[in-house]
């Protein structure tokens, strides 16, 4: 209940306003002050203590209720590190391993089912034609004869329409580039949801189910902890492992090899060799959103 | 929690002006998959140090074949391109790669059947058939040794494991094989 003292402040400031009836006036009348305080102190701006504490409530909160030992880590970003991540579309046969890779390791519901990556099946004469994409295709195996396979998920732009048009800043672009959701400052408005190009943030409906012997324990306070109902998530990299130095889980499964992720800003990285030997493209470039997600060609 | 309680009304209503744009991929109910699933490409075998990088070891079951000198050492090489009928049958019915140029002493050692072989006369252990396919297909290996062919796992920036070629090509017929999909995302339904 630490929080609950936290935001007293914050709940002062809430009685001043002249209830709901006309909000935006009400918004309008407060100072620049206060309405930043209103909205900024979330997650990135709690100081330590006040983060360890958020963080060993949620841990005990998770552990008594999957009945197994939880970590939320609260690692921050690396200096020097800008992740970035590429997708060989000369290899990806659409076998969905990296869907559902996806699904156990960042604790998305079942039932209601959440999917952070979508598989678009496309015919190789139309090239990427988004009103031909069929994501439901099933036959007895992949790769379908004439077809190409385009994964999509948070494409991680560098210039992100979902978080300008965030009201609380509960999703920001963390420093290593990560485009992160703070579960605890988002209202549920899906303002981004109607503001990202990709279809690629998701809204829970209904109260995330997970069965208690599939739920991942090691999780990270803005990645794959467990969602309440009412909140947008999305493609976080898989922050809980990259940060550790880890592949992000769609690499693993990959039967194919076609994902690939690393460090842009270390010229080294296999994502770097990409960018600068293959044919490279970004997802809807003509919107300016910058991706950090790039489809390539590896033939 | 409080503070949601608080403040989720007064924003929802101060939101409430603008109608927003959703549904884009709101998700429902009654998935099932195999949650079990292993990627059938996954090493179990370990790893070989190779310089500095840590290689899978060969995928293929050494029961019964390995060494290919418990045979070898007494049967005559017939250097005959043929179809086999004794032994390895379903190796020589599926042959397809560069069939009409190629033969299997291409690639294994004539005299000691425990190797590879390069052009060169270089002989190379089964744990690194990957130097045995960059002789043709310079191209990949190049990519591979870079990790954008192929497949590495572990750490993106410290240690990580390669998959031989061979972990996704069988030499034998090299088109990467058909697999079948996960199920389908359920399909939207309305949801309020
Ligand atoms: C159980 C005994 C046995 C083992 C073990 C065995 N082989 Fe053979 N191999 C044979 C026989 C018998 C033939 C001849 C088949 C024929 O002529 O129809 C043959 C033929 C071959 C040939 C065709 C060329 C030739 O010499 O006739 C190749 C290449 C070959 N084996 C490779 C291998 C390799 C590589 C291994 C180990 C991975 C291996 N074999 C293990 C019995 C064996
Ligand atoms: C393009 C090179 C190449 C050619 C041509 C080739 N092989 Fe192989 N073969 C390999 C490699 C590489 C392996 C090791 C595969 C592994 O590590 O799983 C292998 C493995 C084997 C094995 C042991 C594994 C198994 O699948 O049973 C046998 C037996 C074998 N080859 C026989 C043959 C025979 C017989 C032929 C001709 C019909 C042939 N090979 C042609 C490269 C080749
Ligand atoms: C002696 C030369 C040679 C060696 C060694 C060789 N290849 Fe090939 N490979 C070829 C040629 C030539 C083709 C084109 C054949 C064709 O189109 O039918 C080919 C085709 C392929 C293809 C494409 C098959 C397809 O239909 O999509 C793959 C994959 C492949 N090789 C993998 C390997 C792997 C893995 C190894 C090592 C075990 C290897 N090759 C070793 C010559 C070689
Ligand atoms: C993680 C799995 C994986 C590994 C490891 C792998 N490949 Fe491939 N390779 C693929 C896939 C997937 C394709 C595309 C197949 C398709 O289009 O059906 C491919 C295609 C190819 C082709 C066909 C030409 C092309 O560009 O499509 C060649 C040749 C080839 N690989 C050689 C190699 C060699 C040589 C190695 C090792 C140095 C290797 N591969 C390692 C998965 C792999």
């Amino acid at each position: 209940m630490q929080k609950k003292q936290k935001n007293s402040s914050r709940r002062d400031f809430l009685k001043k306003i002249p209830v709901v009836a006309a909000g935006t006036v009400a918004m309008a009348s407060c100072s620049p002050e206060e309405w930043d305080d209103f909205l900024q102190q979330s997650f990135r701006t709690l100081s330590k203590e006040e983060k360890d504490a958020i963080i060993k409530n949620l841990e005990k909160k998770y552990t008594e209720k999957y009945g197994k030992p939880f970590t939320v880590s609260a690692e921050p970003a690396t200096e020097g590190i800008l992740f970035g991540y590429a997708l060989d579309l000369s290899r990806c046969v659409g076998c969905r391993r990296c869907v559902y890779a996806c699904v156990d390791e960042n604790n998305q519901s079942r039932d209601p089912q959440v999917h952070w990556i979508q598989v678009l099946q496309m015919d190789k004469i139309k090239g990427i034609d988004l009103a031909h994409a069929d994501v439901h295709y099933n036959p007895e195996t992949v790769p379908e004869e004439g077809h190409f396979y385009m994964p999509v998920a948070c494409q991680q732009c560098r210039n992100p329409q979902c978080t300008t048009v965030c009201p609380t800043k509960a999703t920001y672009q963390d420093e290593d580039g990560i485009v992160v959701v703070d579960y605890d400052w988002c209202i549920g408005c899906r303002y981004c949801m109607a503001a990202c190009p990709y279809g690629a943030r998701h809204f829970n409906w209904g109260e995330p189910s997970i069965p208690e012997e599939d739920v991942n324990p090691a999780t990270h306070y803005l990645g794959n902890r467990p969602r309440p109902k009412g909140v947008v998530e999305k493609c976080t990299f898989c922050i809980q492992r990259v940060r550790k130095g880890k592949y992000p889980a769609c690499v693993e499964i990959c039967p194919t090899g076609s994902r690939k992720f690393g460090n842009l800003l270390d010229p080294n990285s296999e994502i770097r060799y990409i960018l600068e030997n293959k044919r490279v493209l970004v997802f809807k470039e003509e919107l300016n959103t910058q991706p950090k997600f790039y489809y390539f060609f590896g033939v | 929690m409080m503070k949601k309680c608080k403040r989720k009304p007064l924003l929802i209503a101060f939101l409430h002006f603008s109608t927003v744009l959703l549904l884009l991929y709101g998700c429902n109910s009654n998935a099932t998959h195999e949650s079990d699933f292993m990627s059938p490409n996954i090493a179990r075998g370990g790893y070989t140090q190779q310089g500095d990088m840590a290689i899978a070891a060969p995928p293929f079951n050494e029961e019964g074949i390995f060494p290919c000198s418990d045979c070898h050492a007494e049967e005559v090489t017939n250097p005959q391109r043929r179809k086999l009928v004794d032994m390895h049958e379903d190796i020589s019915e599926m042959f397809d790669h560069d069939s009409e140029n190629r033969w299997c002493l291409d690639c294994h050692n004539a005299d000691d059947r425990d190797y590879l072989r390069l052009a060169s006369g270089k002989l190379l252990s089964f744990k690194e058939s990957q130097k045995l396919c960059g002789q043709c297909h310079g191209d990949k290996y190049r990519d591979w040794k870079v990790g954008v062919h192929g497949k590495r796992t572990g750490d993106w920036n410290g240690k990580k494991q390669y998959l031989l070629c061979v972990h996704c090509h069988n030499p034998h017929s090299p088109h990467f094989k058909p697999i079948k999909p996960m199920p389908p995302p359920v399909r939207q339904k309305d949801i309020y």
